[in-house]
């Protein structure tokens, strides 16, 4: 019985308590609602779910399980399915030379990216925090300018940057570096291009955070005598590691996908020197037309990345301080 | 306070800034001189004569009107697309209960996990078969809705007064009107920062694009003008000119947006 009266207010708020505190509520919309609204209603949340549902359904996780299906098998050259061949795609991967070298270029190349990318942005948000005379916005757009630039764009002007002969960058050091096609730079020069990519996010989120951190907290520290590292480690660091554990779990995340600039500015190249596994799997799907291959190494990038994320996850239990 | 004077730290920030900018100001530079200059040595960081030549070429060599058209309809169907899935989702997860609520909000965060390569191959093998590569429909399709935009929508409906729905009800309105006249209104600030991130987002799009697209006048902006750089025989002077074109319009939604964006995503991201 009790549901009959409660029926009508389905539509309300899901947590409102308060509805038998209004009685007023109550007998208005039980004589309005005539009889087909009730199932109406109890199939209004599914159908406003319903665009969204599609797309995830039929692009995220109709597609996860055809990869994964496929990753078990083998096509022919337009992606349609042969036979099954159950592990037979993860021994070849892993029983090829080149492999080895694919995954530590990927495990070299995520830290090559995260670490300046995060002690940059610290440092300059950091030095925006504090309000910079008169030039504040201006210089805070400067700094967050690089993330509204795609990866494609950007691997064009450091091309040139890089340029062995016309390119700046040799000019300025005097050196005489073939930074893209030398494998002792390659992966840098890459990096760098990915830090510049990343640093301008990593400044506005970290930037966001400290402003978050109550002055208060800051200014009886600097009265107990905290000098300026202790004040980092110890009052800094904890109160915008939630910040902080957002930016590094996304940079993580972004690095392992990096793929734009590797096209344009390498090609993996020189040799396999900067060929991730990212671009290992666009090579074998879409060069190579060994699909069933590339969705079995899409697995394995995805089982990294999940061992990465719930590392980090279990990090965020200990280190990271929600006020 | 009293507006503090332009000191040392004002020009230490203006010099970092104009570092890291440097790469697009070099650009820049770089697009507006002749030819000749650029390939002289020493290399030069500005343009003694500055000229157009280069627009002019760029513009002449690539269809770089129809990159920009072709971008702009994806990026605004994509947006449009995902601010309206993401509040019709987050609304039912607001303001109904039901059957599979929690796990239907779990499943959704989920997606955020999957890499995209490792939907990418499936996704493109799919648009292969339906004939829909070369086409808007499936420049579009895969990012018809987003986990981050129904998080970032929840985030914001539950800021929102329970009172006001219920007001609304009470004088008769109906989900659909109180959707579209209240909830989406006063929900502005969060549906532009999703709006702006989008947009910028999916101009920078570069991997499903340079699957999909084969003709020139399907290619989206960022794949038009790296195409710029692998065809030969052109000259830098041009590709930096094209690459200016298309980042002022991603440039300047990005500074009128900024403060917005950052702020709903911040929402949206830390403080669940």
């Amino acid at each position: 019985m009790q549901k009959v009266i409660q029926r009508p207010l389905e539509g309300a708020p899901v947590g409102s308590r308060k509805q038998e505190a209004k009685p007023k509520v109550i007998h208005r919309p039980l004589e309005v609602a005539p009889v087909g609204s009730r199932k109406q209603n109890r199939l209004a949340p599914y159908l406003f779910l319903l665009p969204a549902l599609f797309f995830f359904l039929s692009f995220y996780y109709a597609p996860f399980l055809r990869t994964i299906f496929t990753s078990f098998a083998v096509t022919d050259a337009t992606g349609n399915f042969k036979k099954m061949v159950g592990l037979k795609n993860f021994i070849m991967i892993f029983s090829r030379k080149d492999f080895p070298v694919i995954l530590l270029n990927t495990l070299k190349f995520v830290p090559m990216i995260v670490i300046p990318a995060l002690v940059l942005g610290l440092a300059l948000a950091m030095f925006a925090n504090r309000k910079i005379p008169r030039v504040s916005r201006l210089v805070e757009t400067m700094f967050s300018l690089p993330m509204a630039i795609a990866s494609a764009s950007a691997a064009l002007v450091w091309g040139l940057i890089y340029n062995p002969v016309i390119g700046i960058a040799n000019y300025a050091l005097q050196t005489n570096i073939n930074w893209l096609a030398d494998a002792n730079f390659a992966m840098f020069s890459v990096a760098l291009v990915t830090v510049w990519l990343q640093l301008g996010a990593n400044f506005i989120f970290l930037l966001t955070g400290l402003r978050g951190v109550p002055e208060d907290i800051m200014e009886s520290a600097m009265i107990d005598g905290a000098n300026g590292w202790r004040k980092f480690f110890h009052i800094t660091l904890p109160m915008i590691s939630p910040t902080l554990f957002f930016v590094i779990f996304w940079n993580i995340m972004s690095s392992f996908q990096a793929f734009g600039q590797i096209r344009i500015l390498t090609q993996g190249g020189p040799g396999i020197a900067t060929r991730v596994l990212v671009y290992d799997i666009y090579l074998e799907a879409f060069m190579n037309y060994r699909f069933g291959s590339a969705c079995a190494e899409s697995l394995i990038l995805f089982a990294m990345m999940l061992t990465i994320a719930l590392i980090q996850f279990r990090f965020e239990r200990k280190g990271v301080h929600y006020a | 306070m009293r507006n503090p004077k332009f000191n040392l730290k004002s020009v230490i920030g203006l010099l970092l800034g104009l570092m890291i900018i440097f790469p697009v100001l070099y650009a820049l530079s770089i697009s507006l001189m002749p030819e000749s200059f650029i390939a002289s040595y020493p290399p030069k960081v500005f343009p003694a004569n500055p000229t157009l030549d280069n627009y002019v070429s760029a513009f002449r060599t690539a269809p770089i009107t129809r990159f920009v058209l072709n971008s702009t309809v994806m990026a605004l169907s994509i947006m449009s697309a995902q601010v309206l899935t993401s509040s019709l989702a987050a609304y039912a997860f607001v303001y109904f209960s039901f059957r599979g609520k929690k796990f239907i909000f779990l499943a959704i965060l989920a997606t955020m996990m999957i890499p995209g390569e490792a939907i990418i191959i499936s996704n493109y093998l799919s648009v292969a078969s339906a004939q829909l590569l070369d086409s808007f429909l499936g420049l579009f399709l895969p990012y018809g809705a987003s986990a981050m935009g129904v998080f970032l929508m929840r985030q914001q409906f539950l800021t929102v007064p329970k009172e006001f729905k219920e007001a609304a009800i009470m004088d008769g309105c109906t989900d659909r009107r109180y959707f579209w006249t209240i909830l989406m209104p006063v929900s502005m600030p969060a549906v532009s920062a999703l709006a702006i991130y989008c947009f910028i987002t999916t101009w920078n799009q570069y991997l499903w694009p340079l699957l999909i697209t084969n003709s020139a006048t399907m290619r989206t902006v960022q794949i038009g003008i790296s195409m710029l750089s692998f065809a030969d025989g052109l000259s830098y002077g041009t590709i930096m000119a094209g690459f200016v074109a298309i980042l002022v319009p991603s440039i300047l939604i990005f500074i009128v947006g900024q403060k917005r964006m950052i702020g709903g995503m911040m929402a949206g991201s830390v403080k669940s």
